[in-house]
């Protein structure tokens, strides 16, 4: 198990190297420059500002000098936020985010579990279709939706949550549920069908046979291998969930990193694009390594080979 | 047991991803502000040498004081200089520094003002905004790397209260632009021992009405009342906070549910329910020195020839624009410089008139548009944009019949596409940096970098050099004037279309010192609770 996680880490270098560099000349690439205004920028000053980023030169004297740099976890300066380095902004943004994803994640995955295996229980029956409208809702409500729907009627019609905000508890429960409401319908759709086949397989047959009360024969024995696409759905959600959603923490101004995604390549902030970018794929692979590390905990069968 | 043990580690893999990164609270201890704003975009920096967005800008007016400082009503009064003597030739100015400390207790001297202004001068600081120093002798060559002596350059400390400076033309406004961010003197010792990270809360020292306390990127900066101002003891909020949002809806929450109470950015006023608020007590809508314009590429066919320029300028109902999109009350444009600046009578323009426009587009071998190219609109995707310019394409069509395209570009690829004159017409808006009609009539002067037109007129940029060595304010007004009658009725390299206004909400039984006025400045240190 160790040497197995040990050698997915290895593997990981040459991905984020590759990663780091598509990022870097891709960004350099597209039209636009980091340092236009509203105000012309004469010449000389924008040379300067390029020598001062280490822009100047030719594309792969900047790209080398990157690599070094990024290699001694020096993400260098934003371009934008001046005296602010990449890893500062990082610092401060990533812990915000990350909170608010792991309560975000774990009611998805509550949530999501608890709703599909229900669903599937009473499967055909008015409690199944119930749900999986519930989840049906989940899904197709985007989050600059129901932001606002919840905002208005747990803030405005029933004033007991903060409107927006970052801080104190009672500020991190609608943004959380407006998170993972997506997560969750699909989590429940997933569990769901996953659930129903397993509910027919032998050993389930064998467990109530035993004379084992149902909540011991679902909770226990299938829900422990109807689980496995939900864990392996998991890794790139939990990812994506952890490192922040421009539309939520826009709308509920948490001060994140999610907004820095989008923002980022809009204001041509080179490092910064090179920071989140470098940030989210190191967080899909720590937890891709994860998924497969905890479906050979869970399923015996499986074996751990490269 | 093997079934427990993997609920176990599927747990705890739960219970530590969410209790591993709990460390992103910030102001649960903090207590609650005197005033809390709606600032706009997070800034990009409070360095007041580099800062050049209006959000930074506020910030910086708020922790230091230039030469000279704002009232609530926009008018210059005495800041750091206590008075002033101009020489008869009005190039020459002597400062005279009041008796006053930095935050940190160290006194402001002439010196300072030297230092500072060395340093946005300096190329090594790459300030984007040096240009507003180059009214002094000298400045341009040093700025420019053309001369490496900065003691030739029009500012002198004679002692340590004493501060000479040499204009190369008489500027009326050179005492409006010492009150400008970039003119601010900031704490050159503090930079030397901190470098860019002098501008942090617990090092940023400031000798304006506020020093930094907090600054938690995109959460909120918090500033408290400086006890070395020289007069603290007229500033009313001792704590206050300013929010940076990107989302206009989420700060009319903040508003609405009492959490911030000014929003003082017109960019966080959600445009959706404009007319529903418009005539709410908290709307507050004034005027101010920005326009809304189109741009011609004059230097591409067929905008290179007048008439059609002026055709396409006579064909546009603006009327329409400001009644049915912007709705805020915003006033239809002829002129690019707003009313409002004391002593200048803007040119009134070219107006509506789509017979003569249509005669205009015959003439130049385009009756009723046929043979006219297809063109493209180009502006910066936004929302507000979109509809102008589907508006003015509908104008256009219908009254010339003429083929508009749209063109939308993110904001840099805009920039870009603008310096480098690759569009056919595009829309853009400018923003008075001072109360002076030379703000914005010295962009169109051939080959600077804010003309982006390809327009170039000698006779232009002659009236205007003249102005800027004139004397008598008076006559410098008249010499303006018929320098931007050239530009907005004869040459027409632009259409103006409307002139801004200013949004706030704030409420106005609660919260007084805020004054409606066309530069849009309202110093944090004059408001004050009722």
């Amino acid at each position: 198990m160790i040497a197995f996680i040990f050698r997915r880490l290895l593997l990981a270098v040459p991905v984020l190297f590759v990663v780091i560099s598509l990022t870097f000349l891709l960004m350099r690439l597209t039209p636009g420059n980091p340092f236009s205004a509203d105000r012309a920028i004469p010449p000389r000053i924008l040379a300067k500002l390029e020598a001062k980023h280490q822009l100047d030169g030719t594309l792969w004297q900047q790209y080398t000098r990157y690599i070094r740099d990024v290699a001694h976890g020096n993400l260098r300066d934003s371009t934008k936020y001046f005296g602010r380095t990449v890893n500062e902004i990082l610092a401060q943004t990533l812990p915000v985010s990350a909170t608010l994803g792991s309560l975000a994640f774990l009611i998805a995955l509550g949530a999501g579990i608890f709703l599909g295996t229900y669903a599937a229980v009473h499967h055909d029956q008015a409690q199944d279709r119930l749900a999986m409208l519930t989840a049906l809702l989940g899904i197709s409500l985007p989050s600059f939706i129901l932001a606002p729907l919840l905002i208005l009627v747990f803030c405005t019609y029933v004033p007991i949550f903060p409107v927006a905000g970052w801080g104190s508890p009672d500020q991190i429960i609608l943004p959380a549920i407006c998170l993972s409401l997506p997560f969750a319908a699909a989590i429940a759709r997933l569990m769901r069908t996953s659930m129903l086949e397993v509910l027919h397989l032998e050993f389930v047959r064998t467990a109530r046979a035993k004379g084992l009360p149902e909540r011991v024969v679902i909770y226990r024995h299938a829900l422990k291998v109807a689980i496995l696409p939900v864990v392996s759905y998991c890794g790139p959600l939990a990812a994506s969930i952890l490192t922040g959603s421009i539309v939520v923490e826009q709308i509920f101004k948490i001060p994140g990193l999610g907004p820095f995604f989008i923002n980022s390549v809009l204001n041509r902030d080179l490092f910064m694009v090179g920071g989140t970018v470098l940030v989210y794929s190191v967080t899909l692979i720590s937890f891709n390594i994860v998924v497969d590390a905890l479906y050979f905990l869970l399923d015996r069968r499986i074996k751990l080979t490269s | 047991m093997h079934c427990r043990a993997t609920s176990f580690v599927f747990l705890t893999f739960l219970v530590g991803a969410l209790l591993l990164p709990f460390t992103g609270c910030s102001r649960l201890s903090a207590p609650k502000a005197d005033f809390t704003f709606i600032n706009g975009a997070e800034p990009e920096s409070l360095d007041p040498g580099i800062v050049t967005g209006q959000p930074d800008g506020r910030l910086c007016l708020a922790l230091f004081e230039g030469l000279t400082s704002r009232n609530a009503d926009g008018s210059i009064q005495p800041g750091m200089a206590e008075r002033w003597e101009i020489s008869p030739d009005l190039k020459t100015y002597t400062f005279h520094i009041r008796d006053t400390q930095w935050s940190n207790g160290d006194p402001v001297t002439a010196q300072d003002f030297v230092r500072s202004w060395e340093r946005v001068l300096n190329p090594a600081l790459a300030s984007k905004y040096a240009d507003q120093l180059y009214y002094l002798e000298n400045a341009e060559a040093y700025n420019t790397g053309k001369l490496t002596d900065f003691t030739q350059v029009g500012v002198k400390a004679i002692d340590g209260h004493t501060l000479i400076v040499r204009l190369k033309n008489p500027t009326p406004f050179f005492l409006d632009l010492c009150s400008f961010t970039t003119l601010l003197p900031v704490h050159t010792a503090s930079i030397a021992q901190y470098g860019d990270d002098w501008i942090k809360p617990g090092k940023l020292i400031s000798n304006g009405a506020y020093k930094l306390a907090e600054w938690r990127i995109d959460d909120h900066i918090r500033l408290v009342a400086n006890p070395h101002y020289w007069r603290a003891s007229s500033v009313h909020f001792k704590v206050i906070d300013a929010l940076p949002t990107s989302n206009a809806n989420t700060s009319f929450n903040l508003f609405y549910a009492g959490k911030a109470d000014m929003i003082i950015d017109k960019g966080q006023i959600p445009q959706l329910i404009l007319n529903e608020i418009r005539n709410e007590p908290y709307f507050h809508a004034n005027p101010f020195l920005a326009t809304y314009f189109y741009r011609f590429n004059v230097t591409r066919k067929p905008f290179n020839d007048v008439r059609v320029r002026e055709a396409l300028a006579l064909a546009l109902d603006k009327d329409r624009i400001v009644t049915r999109i912007t709705k805020a009350g915003e006033k239809t444009a002829g002129s690019i410089t707003p009313p409002g600046v004391p002593g200048y009578n803007p040119p009134t323009g070219l107006g509506h008139n789509l017979e003569q426009a249509r005669k205009l587009l015959a003439d130049a071998g385009f009756p009723d548009g046929r043979g006219f190219p297809k063109f493209s609109v180009l502006y910066n995707n936004s929302e507000l944009n979109k509809q102008i310019a589907i508006e003015i394409q509908a104008m256009w069509h219908d009254g010339l019949g003429l083929n508009v395209d749209l063109r939308t570009q993110e904001w840099k690829v805009y920039l870009n596409t603008l310096d480098a004159l690759d569009y056919d017409v595009a829309r853009s808006s400018w923003v008075g940096d001072y109360n002076d009609p030379y703000t914005f009539l010295g962009c169109f002067m051939a080959g600077r970098g804010n003309n982006r037109t390809g327009y170039a007129n000698p006779a232009y940029d002659k009236l205007l050099d003249q102005a800027n060595a004139e004397p008598d304010p008076a006559k410098r007004m008249t010499l303006l004037q018929q320098a931007e009658t050239i530009l907005v009725e004869k040459d027409v390299p632009f259409v103006p279309i409307y002139y801004f206004v200013g949004i706030v909400l704030y409420d106005e039984s609660k919260i007084g010192g805020f004054i409606p006025n066309v530069v849009d400045e309202h110093p944090l240190r004059e408001l004050y609770r009722k």
